[in-house]
């Protein structure tokens, strides 16, 4: 192996197939997806910006909002990340047993997240706050209703890996598969850590 | 032209360890992760509002950064990677907030 081959194959590191950048051509492809998603997201917070406060003399953020219980909520992605980084790190030591189980666990935290959710927009549902209820109500609940789709993808793809990984599929060699999924997760998370702030805890 | 030959099992496994730092390394991240949410919360409750807004949300901004960029670098091995990853997330994140910060100013947010 040449000097230049060995470079390559140090920045390729994933255990797949080669290309000639020595970049995985998936990775790369996650990362142009996750780039566009920011357009996405960009384009939801900035119209709740501008919403926010039309509330047309109806139910506003400052009336409807459980903060104690949205920061739990936001504890629970943010550590789901952290097993999604476990679940990464034990296949790429071929740890199968303990990526099962890290998998299961961030799979478990995201859908408490979303079961969060669920309950959070029950509840404002019941206080009065519909999509179509006001302005701010469309935005709020495009924009983190979007970002709850988002989790339940994750989970789909998380839950998949954990089958594929029940049936065999799912060795070091497709370590790179868990690390592109896990890009998406952590993507997810840092989402709602800019929602959070913005949507939550900026004073109204 | 580059030549790429493929990798024995041992290069890719000893590259793959290089590449992921230890799991001791993820734990203390997510103690600085929950430790800004945690001053974020605080920053909610009646006891600094006497700050004055505009103080609060530049130092939750600033916390929200923090928590992104930790999130990105560390948990994205965005800091072990290659730079091309980097520079095309940064491109996506710059693109979004020049759009939106121009669709801010038009429809007079500021």
């Amino acid at each position: 192996m040449t000097a230049e081959t060995a470079a390559h194959a140090e920045e390729h590191h994933d255990g797949g197939h080669t290309t000639s950048t020595g970049i995985s051509n998936e990775k790369l492809a996650m990362w142009v997806f996750l780039g566009s998603e920011c357009l996405l997201f960009g384009g939801l917070i900035s119209t709740y910006l501008l919403y926010k406060t039309r509330g047309n003399g109806r139910t506003l953020p400052t009336d409807v909002f459980d903060i104690p219980f949205t920061s739990v909520s936001s504890f629970v992605l943010l550590m789901s990340s952290l097993t999604m980084v476990f679940a990464v790190s034990a296949i790429a030591k071929g740890d199968i047993r303990g990526n099962r189980i890290w998998l299961a666990t961030t799979a478990a935290l995201g859908a408490t997240f979303v079961a969060g959710q669920v309950y959070e927009f029950t509840a404002f549902y019941s206080e009065g706050l519909g999509f179509t209820t006001n302005l701010f109500g469309s935005a709020f609940y495009a924009l983190t209703g979007f970002h709850g789709a988002h989790v339940t993808i994750g989970i789909i793809m998380l839950m998949s890996l954990y089958v594929m990984s029940m049936r065999g599929n799912l060795g070091p060699e497709r370590a790179e598969t868990v690390e592109i999924i896990g890009l998406y997760w952590h993507f997810v998370d840092i989402v709602w850590i800019v929602i959070f702030t913005i949507v939550y805890l900026f004073p109204q | 032209m580059a030549t790429v030959t493929p990798e024995s099992p041992d290069t890719a496994h000893g590259a793959e360890e290089h590449a992921h730092p230890s799991n001791w390394l993820y734990v203390k991240v997510a103690i600085y992760l929950a430790l800004l949410t945690a001053f974020e919360v605080f920053t909610y409750f009646e006891t600094v509002h006497g700050w004055g807004d505009n103080a609060i949300i530049i130092m939750l901004i600033i916390m929200m950064l923090l928590k992104f960029f930790l999130v990105v670098a560390f948990f994205m091995h965005l800091k072990f990677d290659a730079p091309i990853f980097w520079r095309l997330f940064v491109f996506g994140l710059i693109l979004a907030m020049a759009v939106y910060m121009v669709m801010l100013t038009a429809f007079r947010f500021w």
